[in-house]
């Protein structure tokens, strides 16, 4: 599904803010509009947290299914439930689809019409994430869009993008980096990466961790 | 204004119960840290000490634990968001009803937006 599979899943025709949001912007344009807050300032102080808001959960998602295989064939199966198992529901009602990278085929997720993104597990989208040039490059470009971010593939590998829908999030589940036979979880989740479960990036080498 | 790291970590010592690991608080969603950050900026403007914060969050807390809340941590923003909206209008900032004001244009941009369009606030949605 490259590209645009929007008319299945954005078929509501209005965006949905949940009450808390609701009360949230409300607070927000009244402090903006009194000169309370500055909306650039409070972006900046969101951006520091957005690597800690939550990547850890994917992580633990992604290692485990590295180390035990009955999980990662759930996960693959059904992602929403296999996350759940750890506690990580979606809370908004999301439907999760994990997607492997293998050889073969190297996965990137973009939401080309917003920035619906899987919270739950990824916690808050990068910046880049939600620009237009990333949003439109990567369904165009997707090769270049690696390339900007460091990541060269063979010729070989297959890349396939998956379009995020405010129903349908998608998480990349990233190759094992080989050289780890024997590691546990916790050392696992050492070399998962927010951009490699983006598939804008690639997990971490053992090398690269003490 | 300054809000940065610092002035985030003071407020995570000065927030009783707050989820936070050992660099700062910890968010689960983008609405949360968007709470947190309206909070430090009304701080950092004067607005109220650490210590009346505390006192108002750790008492809406209260509140919603006699109210059967289950007190896991998911809700905590919940309490943090309801703090900041009694706090504003407590200190004249605004009013709860231009509060509910605000909330129903928001809800009602909300609604003629697409999905995939940002939405943003008009003058008509307040009529």
């Amino acid at each position: 599904m490259t590209g645009h599979d929007h008319d299945r899943h954005h078929d509501h025709d209005h965006s949905e803010l949940s009450e808390t949001e609701l009360r949230v912007r409300a607070l927000e344009s009244i402090l903006t509009e009194k000169e309370y807050v500055d909306p650039v300032s409070l972006d900046l102080l969101i951006e520091l947290y957005e690597k800690k808001i939550g990547p850890r959960n994917g992580v633990r998602v992604v290692a485990k299914a590295w180390s035990d295989p009955d999980y990662r064939a759930r996960l693959l199966k059904d992602a929403t439930s296999a996350i759940s198992e750890l506690d990580y529901s979606g809370r908004q009602g999301e439907h999760m689809v994990v997607i492997e990278n293998t050889p073969e085929q190297h996965n990137m997720v973009v939401c080309t019409l917003c920035s619906c993104y899987p919270h739950p597990v990824l916690g808050l989208p990068p910046v880049w994430y939600k620009s237009a040039p990333y949003r439109s490059r990567a369904v165009a470009d997707p090769r270049g869009v690696l390339k900007d971010f460091g990541v060269t593939l063979p010729d070989t590998t297959k890349i396939r993008v998956w379009d995020s829908t405010a129903e349908i999030r998608y998480l990349v589940l990233p190759m094992r980096p080989e050289g780890t036979e024997g590691w546990s979880e916790d050392q696992l989740g050492e070399l998962v990466t927010r951009d490699s479960m983006i598939g804008t990036g690639l997990p971490r080498q053992p090398g690269e961790v003490a | 204004m300054a809000i940065g790291p610092q002035q985030a970590m003071r407020a995570a010592i000065a927030a009783p119960g707050i989820p936070r690991d050992a660099d700062g608080p910890v968010f689960r969603e983008p609405w949360e840290a968007r709470a947190f950050a309206m909070a430090l900026a009304l701080h950092e403007a004067g607005v109220f000490t650490w210590k009346e914060w505390a006192e108002a969050l750790g008492a809406e807390i209260k509140r919603a634990q006699a109210k059967g809340d289950p007190d896991t941590g998911e809700t905590y923003y919940q309490h943090w968001l309801a703090t900041l909206e009694a706090l504003v209008a407590a200190k004249g900032v605004t009013t709860l009803d231009n509060l509910q004001r605000y909330r129903d244009a928001w809800d009602h941009a909300a609604d003629r937006t697409p999905h995939g369009k940002p939405i943003e606030l008009t003058p008509g949605d307040f009529e």
